[in-house]
């Protein structure tokens, strides 16, 4: 059980799932990989399916049409999978909770474990967020 | 029987799953290390190949609706078992010499296998991008396999008398020197790492698993310990190319002494090449490759095998 908590602890393989964001939030996750956070040194990495992630990353204000994407794909990912909502719009609705199309924050639908709030959170922001995350691990 | 026990043991453990797994999972650490150099990056520490396979093996695996649970979950072992088998002959040609029958045609077989067992898995996924990424895999292994069988057999011809066995290919550089030496042979040494590339699917050649347009491909719907399988098979094929390269052309593996220093020189090299091409190179599209194999690559192949046929 250690060495398994210790592995995913180092090995965070991050899936970024935008659920009807401006690509704001999706932008500056893509600069936490950049030579300058360069995130790669902790072990986190971006992959491309939802199989191999161990987090989703959940940005951009929940649309009624993207629902039942949102909560298959969080049932597609292989348990045990955190989940962190990205952003005002994934926190709390943001600048849209008014929207005739806002069908609630993130952990409405599914259970979040980290939210990083900000328009756009900053990468540090970004980072913070997920090492608060690993000390809830 | 005391020799049965020791073929398993050689399988299991030295130089087998166990050692080939530690050292291919190393390899990737120096692979991602030397790309985020390349990249202007720090990179991450040593062990993380070890924690990323140890996280991969305690989660859960999926199964996706409509797979064929067998031929799913199955495939990638045949992979993991045929890189193995490799790395053992290999390993036992070049410290026991002349007590083991280790066949090239074998070798060249057995690599085969893990690109077999991708497709396998993927065409089991009933997941329309691992599917294109199924059959651009086949594509991939009917382009590459013809210039890196004459890229091979090019040394087999410069060796006299002319053998298939691989302790005797390794003898034959021992007693006048390595084949690296003639120029045949540097013409096939750069083929076969063209077609190592191809292999590893790794950039140029990473059509079948492109990242941007298939998400991880032939991968895609593996999750968990199967994943697990999946990326220790990608490891000790990284691993096991580079050392059939130096057994073949390069004088073959030295464990005593210093030869021990200059053996790891050599094999680190031959990885470094690999990773700089990686690092360096577009992704191109599966037309192009095969052009690019059928066409230039195959020509230079045969060029060294004619030169190899001449006596150069």
């Amino acid at each position: 059980m250690g060495a398994k908590n210790w592995g995913f602890k180092k090995s965070l393989w991050l899936f970024h799932l935008n659920a009807g964001g401006c690509n704001n939030c999706d932008i500056e996750l893509l600069d936490c990989l950049c030579p300058k956070f360069d995130v790669e040194r902790f072990g986190i990495k971006l992959v491309g399916s939802v199989k191999h992630a161990d987090v989703l990353m959940v940005s951009g204000v929940v649309t009624r049409k993207v629902v039942p994407e949102l909560i298959e794909t969080y049932e597609q990912a292989p348990k045990p999978c955190a989940v962190v909502a990205l952003g005002a719009c994934g926190c709390t609705g943001g600048i849209f909770k008014d929207g005739y199309n806002f069908a609630g924050p993130v952990d409405k639908h599914i259970p979040v474990d980290a939210y990083i709030p900000g328009c756009p959170p900053r990468p540090e922001a970004i980072i913070d967020g997920v090492v608060k995350l690993l000390g809830k691990l | 029987m005391t020799s049965t026990l020791g073929m398993v043991l050689n399988f299991l453990i030295f130089p087998g799953l166990l050692f080939t797994a530690a050292v291919g999972l190393l390899t990737t650490w120096v692979d991602r290390k030397v790309s985020a150099r390349v990249q202007w990056r720090v990179g991450p520490p040593w062990y993380q190949p070890f924690a990323d396979f140890l996280k991969l093996m305690g989660k859960e695996i999926v199964i996706p609706e409509g797979a064929k649970r067998t031929g799913f979950l199955l495939a990638p072992l045949a992979g993991l078992a045929a890189v193995t088998i490799v790395s053992m002959m290999l390993w036992l040609a070049n410290l026991r010499g002349a007590g083991f029958v280790g066949d090239l045609v074998g070798v060249i077989y057995l690599l085969t296998i893990p690109s077999l067992g991708m497709i396998i898995g993927a065409a089991a996924s009933s997941n329309p991008l691992a599917s294109v990424g199924a059959s651009r895999e086949m594509k991939l292994v009917l382009a590459y396999e013809l210039p890196f069988v004459i890229a091979i057999f090019t040394a087999v011809t410069k060796v006299v008398p002319m053998t298939l066995r691989l302790d005797g290919i390794v003898q034959y550089q021992a007693a006048t020197g390595v084949l690296l030496g003639n120029a045949s042979c540097i013409i096939a040494f750069i083929v076969a790492i063209l077609c190592a590339q191809a292999k590893l699917t790794y950039p140029p050649f990473d059509i079948p698993e492109a990242e941007t347009e298939l998400m991880d491909g032939t991968h895609m719907e593996y999750s968990g310990a199967a994943l697990a399988v999946v990326k220790l098979t990608q490891a000790m094929m990284l691993f096991t190319l580079p050392v059939l390269f130096i057994t073949i052309f390069w004088g073959g593996l030295v464990v005593t002494g210093w030869g021990l220093l200059y053996t790891i020189v050599k094999y680190l090299l031959i990885v470094t090449i690999i990773v700089l091409i990686k690092n360096t190179n577009p992704r191109v599209r599966i037309d192009q490759a095969v052009r690019f194999f059928w066409g230039p690559v195959t020509v230079l192949a045969i060029i060294g095998m004619l030169l190899a046929v001449a006596g150069l």
